[in-house]
């Protein structure tokens, strides 16, 4: 079995973001940039497969400029077999990520797609059930645990109300939530062997996929400030602030 | 402008959300539908006729949409795009699920997790887990979109829209559900409650959160966690308040043990009163609260329960 692993460049998770002074995004000069956090569960997971013997191949694909090659290489010293870079230098929004990943799917042929719920940056929750949809592919997104047999998967999933179980016929989409899996940390050996497996490169014009952008982004503003409150010496004051004050308790 | 809404449900229970969710439609358009899909959920769309500004009440009454999978969902909701300017629904797991279908399937874009509406195809919403928001234009002459139920009022009950039948059935073949575990509790809803009380890694384990029960059922409280408490096991993943958990927006919310990650951050900031109880005074947290309390919690919160 085959699976592909879209991931992410996106900011380190760390990093907190300020907004350019022209309002018009955020300012991403010289910031620390990751794999997607959420991507990086979604390749361990892969390779957990692979490593069980469900899944022998296990590519990951990125699209994005030259840069995101990194995290492609992150992901093939996580285990990853070997990398496609879709290139563009423009920033794409999910739809057409996903027409593009839809156009990678047809060629590679996985019998499963595993990628994050969502990126840290943008924070849309989109790509997979999107890409879903246009390929026909059933989907099981928010992945708390996957368990594949016969042709079938069944994926547990996080729910508002607590925990929902589907069963999909293989080919499908599954996202990660954050408790699928604790990714590992690469070695030293296997960031060297990384090196020197496959990337191909390919520019997202080849595609054929119709490119444009649906959406503007008419601004970009820092949220509002939250003042600082005081500290409370113990807990009579505490309740004394939020009677009397806050009136928030009675 | 025509607008359909998406009715989130239990089957039981109109979720409180969806009043939430219609207020924003409202802000998009006069003529609000909204679609009650699931199985037997006639009582549902009575409940939902009586939400102020809603024109129609759809109901899509069949097995094929008892457990909302979402590719039937989604075919249905596809189906009855037509002669619809916007798609809408709350940015609650259910909609996450479905509505990026619904937005692939016509070809369109999805603007997720609306925090206001500037004009019918004007929106705001928060990225980089609000450390930024964006105001956002689309061209897509249908708009389908995802609402933070926080950031909304609920409109009032006062209304009385029609009723009608909808008679799609959409079934995949793909896809099935096998089984559900929904966390059963006496307490509000997370993102209903007017008061919520969360625990973190500082409260060392499960049972401690026995502390925190005790607070909330004075107050009359929901509960909620960090990311760390529900991954450490004390606590269940429906709990979780943050960037990629519940957003929640109470009168008062209490945060004990938990150092104040922007992730964390992100799901509470907009509550209008923050209380922090931490034994570290320089915890990232107490910048956001209004009341802070240097306190070891294993005191303080016996005492606070003790003085409610
Ligand atoms: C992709 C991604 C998504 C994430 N999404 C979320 C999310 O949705 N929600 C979320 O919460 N986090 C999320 N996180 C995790 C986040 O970064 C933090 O790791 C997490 O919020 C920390 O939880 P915490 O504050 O409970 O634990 P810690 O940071 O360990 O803080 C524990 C606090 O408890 C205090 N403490 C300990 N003992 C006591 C005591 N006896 N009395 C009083 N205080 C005490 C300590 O001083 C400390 O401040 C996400 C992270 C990533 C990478």
């Amino acid at each position: 079995m085959k699976i592909l692993v879209p991931v992410k460049r996106t900011i380190d998770y760390n990093v907190k973001v300020k907004v350019k002074a022209d309002s018009s995004a955020v300012d991403l000069t010289n910031a620390k940039m990751a794999i997607n956090p959420f991507c990086e569960i979604a390749v361990e997971e892969a390779v957990r497969l692979k490593e069980k013997g469900v899944a022998d191949e296990v590519v990951v694909v990125s699209i994005g400029s030259k840069s995101c090659q990194e995290q492609i290489r992150t992901a093939l010293a996580l285990g990853a077999d070997r990398g496609i870079q879709v290139e563009t230098e423009d920033a794409l929004e999910s739809l057409q990520i996903a027409k593009l990943l839809a156009k990678v799917v047809e060629e590679e042929s996985p019998e499963m797609v595993i990628l994050g719920k969502q990126s840290i940056d943008s924070d849309n929750n989109q790509t997979g059930q999107m890409l879903a949809a246009l390929t026909g592919m059933p989907q099981g997104t928010f992945a708390s645990e996957v368990e594949v047999n016969d042709g079938k998967v069944k994926v547990t999933r996080e729910i508002d109300g607590g925990l929902q179980t589907v069963e999909l016929t293989l080919p499908a989409v599954i996202t990660t939530d954050l408790r699928l899996n604790e990714p590992r940390y690469a070695s030293l050996p296997n960031i060297m062997k990384a090196k020197r497996k496959p990337l191909d490169v390919k520019p997202a014009a080849d595609f054929g996929v119709e490119l444009e952008s649906h959406v503007k982004v008419l601004k970009v503003t820092p949220p509002p400030e939250r003042q600082g409150g005081i500290k409370v010496a113990d807990v009579d004051e505490l309740v004394e602030k939020l009677k009397n004050e806050a009136k928030v308790i009675s | 402008m025509s607008i359909l809404v998406y009715a989130e449900h239990d089957t039981e229970n109109l979720k409180p959300e969806t009043a939430k969710v219609v207020k924003a439609a409202t802000q998009m358009g006069d003529d609000v539908h909204l679609l009650v899909a699931g199985e037997n959920c006639q009582s549902i769309a009575e409940q939902a006729a009586k939400l102020a500004g809603v024109a129609k009440v759809l109901v899509a009454d069949n097995a094929a949409y008892g457990h909302q999978l979402a590719e039937n969902t989604a075919d249905l909701l596809v189906e009855m795009a037509g002669g619809y300017t916007h798609i809408v629904a709350g940015a609650t797991t259910t909609g996450k699920n479905f509505m990026p279908r619904v937005a692939a399937l016509l070809d369109v874009a999805q603007i997720s997790d609306i925090i206001g509406v500037e004009s019918d195809d004007t929106f705001i919403r928060p990225i980089y887990a609000g450390n930024a928001i964006a105001t956002v234009q689309t061209a897509d002459k249908v708009k389908v979109v995802t609402v933070r139920a926080a950031s909304f009022d609920a409109v009032d009950e006062s209304g009385s829209a029609d009723i009608e039948a909808v008679d799609v059935v959409k079934t995949s073949e793909r896809s099935s559900f096998v089984t559900e575990s929904l966390t059963e509790s006496e307490r509000p809803e997370l993102t209903a409650a007017d008061i919520v009380i969360s625990g973190g890694r500082g409260m060392q384990n499960g049972e401690n959160f026995s502390l925190l029960e005790g607070i909330a059922d004075k107050l009359g409280a929901a509960i909620g966690a960090s990311r760390a408490a529900v991954d450490a096991g004390f606590v269940a993943n429906d709990m979780q308040v943050g960037q990629t958990g519940k957003i929640v927006a109470p009168q008062l919310y209490i945060a004990v043990g938990i150092s104040g990650a922007i992730q964390h951050l992100a799901g509470m900031k907009d509550s209008k009163v923050i209380v922090a109880i931490n034994k570290d005074e320089e915890a990232p947290i107490f910048q956001v609260a209004d009341y802070g309390l240097v306190a070891d919690l294993f005191e303080a919160l016996p005492e606070l329960e003790s003085k409610l």
